[in-house]
């Protein structure tokens, strides 16, 4: 199976350099060579590996997929509208199909010399500047899935933010998919250059334009300079037949402080895999998520917290609700490296069961190498409070109302974190719609 | 004293129990085959089905890859160079407890195991494990009074051979792990204990294992059943000489717990742990397991962890019966080179079926403490409940403690919960201590010993002050 899946992706990057890829600086290149080779070796994780154990790419590996065409021209701002997310003025980039749609975007004015755009327009200038950071965080040999990205990621968003400065209202990146008759894969590619001291919020948001077999495979690099601060919001909510498979990479020096918010809604299987290494020290990290899944879907979340320098602190919050026959996974990992003194880590992880034929597997895990920390994690499976219910519904609340409230104190833990009050609400708004589809709202 | 110092005098550390008796021995050649199987159970003169049971374990671990999973590390184990059985010689078959050697029991006075009857405080029947084989067993007149068997594995196996038969590999299948099927292949002797119906054991069964001959390998197979409505209380502690060479310790313990029926089993492990440098020491891998397999059944496993150069234990409950009950509360401690990978796996089957992990670790010197565990929940658990604690205690800035709990639910009514802490010991706790004219290492003692309370009161009284007394000299000195 993966014998032929080998083949399909390495046949495929034959092509893909020959022609998209033909005006490659020489770097990149090499880069892609070394990505394709590493994916030749190894093929896609299967459930013998630790890592994937509770999550199976045999469909995956299975299904031919093609890169999916460009589609831009099928869209129109009225379908744009309709996904539309931000209610505030931001700047606004949108990918269809892993390339950078410049008619539906609307890049704002951004002062102090900061440098945004799209990775296609930014890779043949001589002076580009995304030699040396990119594929440095995400490097084609930790696994397969950046690997495959590597290879073959066209577009995608690069912001870098100059020292010192700060951007004030988030910077909004769609990557939308519009599935074509076939199964379809698109590449897109996030890198974030925070310079000393600079302060960015970026909002990446991933939909699907109806429904069809299309697998994105997403891989989004974050590299914060001494000082720095970022906050960054991952939204899933493709299409229920969609496959997503995303990678965060975080390298933060000294004193960084990186906010994360993971919100998965959609898409038949969902991986999450972030990785933040809190490189200097006094950095600070703090992961959140939240997903929301029914019916036959799979999300896993995969994170790792790696403490490899001193006076770290992180704390990561995650919580879920499953419904009918979906499976959520999580698997946090905090490392805290020999040397990495004063460190203090927290974790969590909450998931309501909606379902007999729910299941979560739940996996959070402390490895520690230095004595001088405080170090705690937690996680817990269980139902909606019978005693918060019976409260609610002996003050006149209906079930249906009170279920809901309760769902939506669940996710609030979760959303309060998100620093701008616009993109709070917005975001509850679609958790409180996408959880009133699941059994909650129907017993 | 600077701490630097008493790292120091904790490395130094001294093992009490490192001596050697002198006894001759009736061994095997080292090295494994089929042929070391047959003469093992003819030795032992065993019926023909337990000796086709061990070579097909022995084929199947032919085919077993090493496990490689856990955070242990250490050289690959040359099994030909391993001497399968090594037991005391005697000349006949003995009668009562007068004709065992003398200088063997010596060893288990020296040991603070005295076997004359009438020299025990009431309350312990004990059975002694030398090297491979069982040497004596003490109160089993009086047991067997209330119709409870307490003898050798190889006395089970010739005097009530339908028990063993029925339950032997029910609960650990010897294709279950390599080293239960290495135990399923050569296992020697071991305790076994069946509890009649509605019978509670009047005293605390306990077995005490010794590991004497050099280069030997220790392969014991526990067997213990409580039938319906009965109750047993078991202890089992361990020691080695000291030596330079790695010893292989592979022990399968299997419980089953009818209707009604509990079983406490208590560990205290201080098998050799090895020296400042790490050489030396006890490869303790042991496969513990049980089955609560009738309506309310109870099964409850406290271990204390102080030996072994490397201990990898994960003592755990399959909880079938409805309103069965699991418990696991264990205490592990690795100082120099030790490394420690213990926890426990909790399989709720039925309804309402509880559990309870209570995992405290301790790590100083260059010590590694994994808690390793599991909580499933099948589909058809309703009501399940788990609660898990693990805590790890941090004594130097070059050991290390991790937790890696797995969480397995599929069943919306359950409930399970897990949490964790890892820290430093408390620099408060200890200035707090030490200003009221408590020496660092007494605050300590104190410190650690209050961590570790929760398990400690679970076990039976005597055991508890040897386990105290254990964790104060593993200690010693571990912070100035």
């Amino acid at each position: 199976m993966t014998r032929d899946a080998r083949e399909h992706y390495v046949a495929g990057f034959g092509q893909f350099a020959e022609r998209e890829a033909a005006g490659d600086p020489p770097w990149l290149h090499a880069l892609r060579k070394q990505a394709i080779a590493r994916f030749a070796e190894t093929g896609f994780p299967t459930r013998d590996d630790e890592a994937w154990r509770y999550t199976n790419l045999g469909p995956i590996a299975r299904t031919p997929f093609e890169i999916a065409a460009p589609a831009s021209a099928v869209i129109g701002r009225a379908d744009l509208e309709r996904l539309s997310f931000p209610v505030f003025a931001c700047s606004v980039f949108v990918f269809v199909n892993g390339r950078f749609a410049p008619s539906l975007s609307a890049p704002r004015a951004l002062a102090g010399g900061i440098q945004i755009g799209n990775l296609a327009a930014a890779l043949p200038s001589p002076l580009c500047p995304l030699e040396g950071h990119l594929g440095s965080l995400a490097r084609p040999d930790e696994g397969a899935l950046v690997a495959l990205n590597t290879a073959f990621f066209t577009d995608g968003v690069m912001l870098h933010v100059p020292a010192g400065v700060e951007i004030e209202t988030p910077i909004h990146v769609v990557y939308l998919s519009v599935p074509g008759e076939r199964a379809t894969i698109s590449y897109p590619r996030t890198l974030v250059v925070a310079g000393r001291g600079s302060r960015a919020t970026v909002v990446e948001d991933f939909v699907s334009l109806g429904g069809g077999v299309a697998f994105t495979n997403a891989v989004c690099e974050i590299a914060l300079a001494e000082g720095s601060a970022v906050e960054h919001v991952s939204l899933q909510r493709e299409h229920e037949d969609a496959a997503h498979l995303g990678a965060i990479r975080v390298r933060q020096a000294r004193d960084s402080r990186y906010k994360a918010h993971g919100i998965s809604l959609g898409g038949r299987l969902t991986r999450n895999d972030v990785l933040a290494i809190l490189d200097g020290p006094g950095a600070d990290c703090e992961l959140n998520g939240f997903y929301v899944a029914s019916d036959a879907q799979h999300v896993d979340n995969h994170t790792t917290i790696d403490h490899a320098r001193p006076q770290g602190t992180s704390r990561e919050f995650y919580k879920g609700v499953l419904d009918d026959r979906a499976r959520g996974v999580f698997s946090g990992k905090v490392i805290v490296r020999p040397g990495a003194q004063k460190t203090s880590a927290q974790q969590t992880n909450k998931n309501l069961l909606l379902s007999a034929d729910a299941e979560i597997d739940s996996k959070p895990q402390l490895e520690i190498f230095a004595d001088d920390v405080r170090c705690s994690h937690g996680s817990s499976i269980g139902q909606l409070d019978e005693d918060a219910l019976f409260y609610l519904r002996a003050r006149g609340i209906d079930l249906a109302t009170a279920r809901s409230l309760l769902m939506r104190a669940f996710s609030a833990e979760i959303t309060a974190r998100i620093g701008i009050g616009a993109l709070r609400e917005r975001i509850d708004e679609l958790l409180l719609a996408r959880m009133l589809r699941t059994r909650a709202e129907a017993a | 004293m600077s701490s630097a110092d008493s790292l120091e005098h904790l490395a130094t550390r001294e093992y009490k129990w490192g001596f050697v008796t002198d006894i001759e021995a009736d061994s095997v050649p080292p090295g494994l085959s089929e042929d070391v199987i047959r003469l093992i159970s003819s030795r032992k003169g065993e019926p023909e089905w337990l000796l086709a049971w061990r070579l097909e374990a022995y084929r199947r671990w032919l085919t077993m890859p090493e496990p490689m999973w856990s955070t242990v590390r250490f050289p690959l184990i040359d099994y030909q160079s391993i001497v399968y059985y090594s037991a005391p010689k005697q000349k006949k078959k003995l009668e009562s407890l007068d004709e065992v050697d003398p200088r063997l029991l010596e060893t288990y006075e020296k040991l603070g195991i005295p076997l004359a009857e009438q020299k025990r405080l009431a309350g312990v029947a004990v059975d002694a494990v030398f090297d491979s084989v069982s040497v004596a067993t003490t109160f089993r007149e009086e047991l067997s009074k209330k119709g409870i068997l307490f003898c050798s594995f190889s006395d089970a196996v010739r005097e009530h051979p339908d028990l063993v038969r029925k339950y032997l590999g029910s609960v650990v299948p010897y294709a279950d792990n390599k080293h239960a099927a290495l135990n399923s292949a050569v296992f020697s002797d071991g305790s076994f204990v069946y509890v009649p119906k509605g019978v509670r054991c009047p005293m605390e069964l306990s077995t005490y294992f010794r590991i004497n001959a050099a280069n030997t390998g220790q392969f014991e197979r526990t067997l213990i059943i409580a039938d319906e409505g009965s109750y047993v209380s078991y202890l089992e502690g361990c020691t080695a000489p000291q030596r330079d060479e790695n010893q292989l310790h592979a022990a399968v313990v299997e419980l089953v717990a009818l209707e009604r029926a509990q079983i406490k089993y208590s560990t205290v492990q201080n098998w050799y742990p090895g020296d400042a440098e790490g050489r030396g020491g006890i490869y303790n891998f042991v496969t513990k397991r049980g089955k609560c397999l009738g309506r309310a059944s109870k099964i409850s496993w406290t271990q204390v962890e102080t030996g072994s150069a490397i201990t990898w234990k994960y003592p755990s409950c399959i909880l079938v019966g409805d309103d069965s009950i699991g418990e696991f509360y264990s205490v592990a401690l690795t100082a120099n080179r030790q490394q420690a990978d213990t926890g426990t796996k909790m399989i709720h089957i039925g309804k309402n079926t509880r559990s309870t992990v209570v995992s405290k670790g301790i790590s100083t010197g260059h010590g590694q403490n994994t808690y390793r565990g599991q909580v499933r929940i099948q589909k058809g658990a309703d009501g399940a409940r788990n609660f898990s604690q693990c805590d790890s205690l941090l004594i130097g800035p070059e050991c290390g403690a991790h937790t890696f709990p797995c969480l397995e639910v599929h069943n919306p009514t359950a409930t399970v919960e897990h949490e964790a802490t890892t820290s430093k010991i408390g620099e408060d706790q200890l200035f707090y201590c030490q200003q009221r004219g408590i020496s660092a290492e007494d605050a300590v003692s104190m410190i650690v010993n209050g961590f570790c309370k929760q398990v400690l009161k679970e076990l039976p009284m005597e055991f508890a002050v040897e386990a105290q007394k254990l964790l104060g000299v593993s200690l010693e000195g571990s912070v100035g």
